[in-house]
C-alpha cells in the first residue's frame, strides 16, 4: 500500500484524503438518513471503505515524493492493482456462480438464509463475474494499452486510481446490497439510483482520462484496439445513464421507480442488456484481442483494414440488435423483425474479427501448441465465433420459439462468457503479468496449462450440459397429446432437468478450479518479483520479451 | 409533441436503411484509401515493438522501428 501511495505526489496524496473525507461523509449521510432501510446498512459500507483506504493514504502521506524520472516510464500501478482485483473477482464471481448452479440441482442449499436464496445470489454471480472479474480485467488492461499504443504516460496518477477503486466500490455496494435484497430487478441493472450515479461519474473520469492520454499520444494513429477500449467505454455510460432513469421513493431510500414502463420499459432494458453484452463483454474484450494477441504471438494482426470495418460493423449493427430479446411479446413485430434482421448481418463483422484473430496465428500454430497463454487466446477467438453464430441464430424468431426462456440461452451466455471472455482475460493476464512485474514467465508454465485444459473441460462440459437441458426443454413445453393439452407438466421437464443440472455445476465447479489455480501463479509471480527486488536487484530497465517468453511456457 | 407510430416506421425503414449504406461505403472507403496504407501498416507494426517507455520528447524517428524497417 505504502509503496502505491509514495508513487503519489504530495498534491494527488492531498487529493485523495480529500475525496476519500468527501465519500466517507456521503456514507454517513447515507447510514444517518438511511436508518431502517438497506440504504443505511450500505451507507456504513460505503464509509468503512472511504475510512480504510484513507488510513492507507495517510501512512504512506510522509513518504518523500516520487522523482521527475518517473514521468519517463508509464503508470503501471493502478495495471498491477487492477490485475490483483481481476483475479479476486474472478473467485468470488465464479463461487457464487458454482453455488447458484449447485442450488437449482440441489435447492436445500440455501440453508434457510433469506440473503442466500437464489434471487439474491445470482446477480451477486452475474455481477461478480461481468463488472468485477471482466470490468477490472478490462480497467487494468486498457491502461495498459492505452500508453503503450499512444507511447505516452498516463496524465497524471490520482485519476486512474479513483477510476480503478470508485469503481470497485460500485461492485463492492451492488453485491452488498443484492444479498440485502436490494435490486432495481432489472437484468444486469440490478444496483439501484445512488450505485448508478456513482457509477456514471467515475465512468466520465475513465472516458476523459482516455480522451486526455490520447491527446498526448505520439503515434499518429490511433491503434485500434484504443478504438474498441473507447466504445466500450463511450457506450456503457450512455446504456447506463437511460436504462437507469428512475426516480427514488426518497434520498432516503434504497427503492426506487424506473421512469418507463410496460413496453417501453422492457425495450429499454434489453437495448441495454444486449448492448451490455456487445459493449461491456465483446468491444472491450476485442480491444484486449487486438493488442495481447499479435503481441504475444510476436506477429502483426492479419488484416489491419478488416479490423477497422468489423469495428464499424459492431458498432453500429449492435445497436439494433436487443429487440431479439423480446421475441413474441407485446413489443411491435416490426421492431422484433428488425432486431432479428440485424442480429443476422452481426454475423458479419464478428467472423471478420474472429477470422482476423485466427489467420494472425496461421504460421504460428507451433507457438499456439507450445504456449498455454497463446492457446487461450486461440480458444477465445474460436469461441468468440461460434458464440456470435450461436446468438444470430438464435434472434431468429421461430429458433427462438424453441430456446427462448430454456437453458439453451444460458448455456449460449456461458459459451461467450467462459469460453470468449474469460480465455481472451487469462490470456492476456498471463501474457501481462510477467511483463508487469518485470519477469522472464509465469512463475509455472505448468499451472497456465492446467488451468486451460481446466477452463476448457469447464466450458465444454457446461455448454453441453445447457445445450441437452434446453432443448429438451424446449421441447417438452412444446410437445402436445391428441387432446389438444400439454403433453409435459411444468415439473415433468424439472426432473429431465436434474442430471443436466448437476453436470453444469460440475463444469462450472472444473473453470472454478481453473481460476484459483491462476489466482495462485500470479500471487506467486507477483511473490518471486517482490523477493528479487528486496535482495537487492533493480528491475527498472529490463526490456520486456514477448517473443522469448512466448516460447518459454513450453519448457 | 405526439410523435406518431407510422411515422417512426416510415422514417426507420427509409432514412435508417440510408444512412447505414452510406455509413458501410464511407468505412470501406476509409480502409481502403490508398494514402491511409502506410498509417495503417505502421499501427499494425508498431504494436510488437519493444520499446517500453513513453516517448516523451525523443522524436518519433528516433526509435526502432522493429520488423517495419
Amino acid at each position: 500500500m505504502v509503496r502505491f501511495v509514495s508513487g503519489l505526489t504530495v498534491t494527488e496524496r492531498q487529493v485523495a484524503l480529500v475525496v476519500l473525507l468527501a465519500l466517507s461523509l456521503i456514507g454517513l449521510a447515507m447510514a444517518a438518513a438511511g436508518r431502517g432501510d438497506p440504504m443505511g446498512a450500505q451507507g456504513f459500507i460505503v464509509m468503512i471503505f472511504s475510512v480504510g483506504l484513507g488510513f492507507a493514504v495517510m501512512s504512506g502521506y510522509y513518504a518523500p515524493e516520487p522523482d521527475e524520472s518517473r514521468l519517463s516510464r508509464y503508470y503501471d500501478d493502478p495495471t498491477k492493482v487492477g490485475i490483483v482485483l481481476t483475479m479476486i473477482w474472478a473467485v468470488i464471481g465464479m463461487a457464487v456462480g458454482v453455488w447458484v448452479a449447485a442450488l437449482l440441482a440441489w435447492p436445500d442449499l440455501t440453508f434457510d438464509a433469506a440473503w442466500a436464496s437464489f434471487g439474491r445470489l445470482r446477480p451477486v454471480h452475474t455481477s461478480g463475474v461481468i463488472f468485477g472479474f471482466g470490468g477490472n480485467a478490462l480497467i487494468a488492461t486498457s491502461f495498459h494499452v492505452l500508453q503503450r499504443t499512444s507511447r505516452a504516460r498516463l496524465p497524471d496518477q490520482f485519476t486512474p486510481w479513483f477510476v480503478l477503486i470508485g469503481y470497485n466500490l460500485f461492485c463492492i455496494v451492488a453485491a452488498s446490497g443484492y444479498l440485502m435484497g436490494v435490486t432495481q430487478s432489472k437484468e444486469y441493472a440490478e444496483p439501484e439510483w445512488y450505485a448508478d450515479i456513482w457509477l456514471v461519474i467515475v465512468w466520465v473520469a475513465y472516458f476523459l482520462l482516455y480522451l486526455r492520454t490520447l491527446a498526448r499520444r505520439k503515434e499518429p494513429h490511433i491503434y485500434v484496439a484504443n478504438w474498441y477500449y473507447m466504445a466500450f467505454i463511450l457506450v456503457v455510460a450512455v446504456l447506463h445513464i437511460v436504462n437507469n432513469l428512475a426516480v427514488p421513493v426518497s434520498f432516503a431510500h434504497a427503492k426506487s421507480y424506473s421512469l418507463f414502463s410496460g413496453v417501453q420499459d422492457a425495450m429499454t432494458e434489453w437495448w441495454y442488456g444486449h448492448n451490455a453484452v456487445a459493449f461491456f463483454l465483446t468491444s472491450g474484450f476485442l480491444g484486449m484481442m487486438y493488442y495481447y494477441l499479435p503481441k504475444r504471438a510476436g506477429r502483426p494482426i492479419f488484416s489491419y483494414r478488416l479490423s477497422i470495418i468489423s469495428f464499424w460493423g459492431i458498432t453500429f449493427l449492435y445497436m439494433w440488435a436487443g429487440s431479439h430479446h423480446l421475441h413474441y411479446t407485446a413489443l411491435p413485430q416490426w421492431v422484433q423483425t428488425l432486431g432479428m434482421t440485424f442480429s443476422i448481418m452481426l454475423l458479419v463483422p464478428s467472423w471478420a474479427s474472429a477470422g482476423n484473430a485466427l489467420a494472425t496465428l496461421n504460421g504460428a500454430w507451433h507457438k499456439v501448441r507450445d504456449d498455454a497463454t497463446l492457446r487461450f487466446m486461440m480458444v477465445a477467438a474460436v469461441f468468440y465465433g461460434l458464440s456470435t453464430f450461436e446468438g444470430s441464430f438464435m434472434a431468429i424468431r421461430p429458433v427462438n420459439s424453441l430456446s427462448h426462456y430454456t437453458d439453451w440461452t444460458v448455456g449460449h451466455v456461458h459459451a461467450g462468457a467462459l469460453g470468449w471472455v474469460a480465455m481472451i482475460t487469462f490470456g492476456s493476464i498471463y501474457a501481462l503479468v510477467p511483463w508487469m512485474w518485470k519477469r522472464q514467465a509465469m512463475y509455472s508454465s505448468r499451472l497456465v496449462e492446467v488451468h486451460f485444459w481446466l477452463a476448457l473441460a469447464g466450458t465444454i462440459v457446461y455448454v453441453f450440459a445447457m445445450w441437452n437441458s434446453g432443448i429438451i426443454q424446449g421441447l417438452m413445453w412444446r410437445t402436445y397429446n391428441d387432446g389438444g393439452t400439454l403433453a409435459y407438466s411444468f415439473i415433468d421437464s424439472m426432473v429431465a432437468m436434474h442430471p443436466y443440472y448437476i453436470a453444469r455445476a460440475f463444469g462450472g465447479l472444473l473453470f472454478l478450479s481453473g481460476a484459483v489455480v491462476g489466482t495462485y501463479n500470479v500471487w506467486m509471480t507477483i511473490r518471486a518479483a517482490h523477493a528479487e527486488a528486496a535482495a537487492g536487484e533493480t528491475g527498472a530497465d529490463v526490456p520486456i520479451a514477448a517473443g522469448s517468453g512466448a516460447m518459454q511456457a513450453g519448457e | 409533441m405526439e410523435i406518431a407510430h407510422d411515422a417512426v416506421v416510415a422514417f426507420s425503414k427509409s432514412w435508417g436503411l440510408f444512412y447505414l449504406v452510406g455509413f458501410s461505403l464511407c468505412v470501406v472507403a476509409y480502409a481502403y484509401w490508398p494514402g491511409n496504407r502506410k498509417a495503417f501498416t505502421h499501427a499494425k507494426m508498431s504494436v510488437l515493438d519493444d520499446d517500453d517507455r513513453p516517448l516523451g520528447d525523443r522524436p518519433l524517428g528516433d526509435r526502432p522501428l522493429g520488423p517495419e524497417a
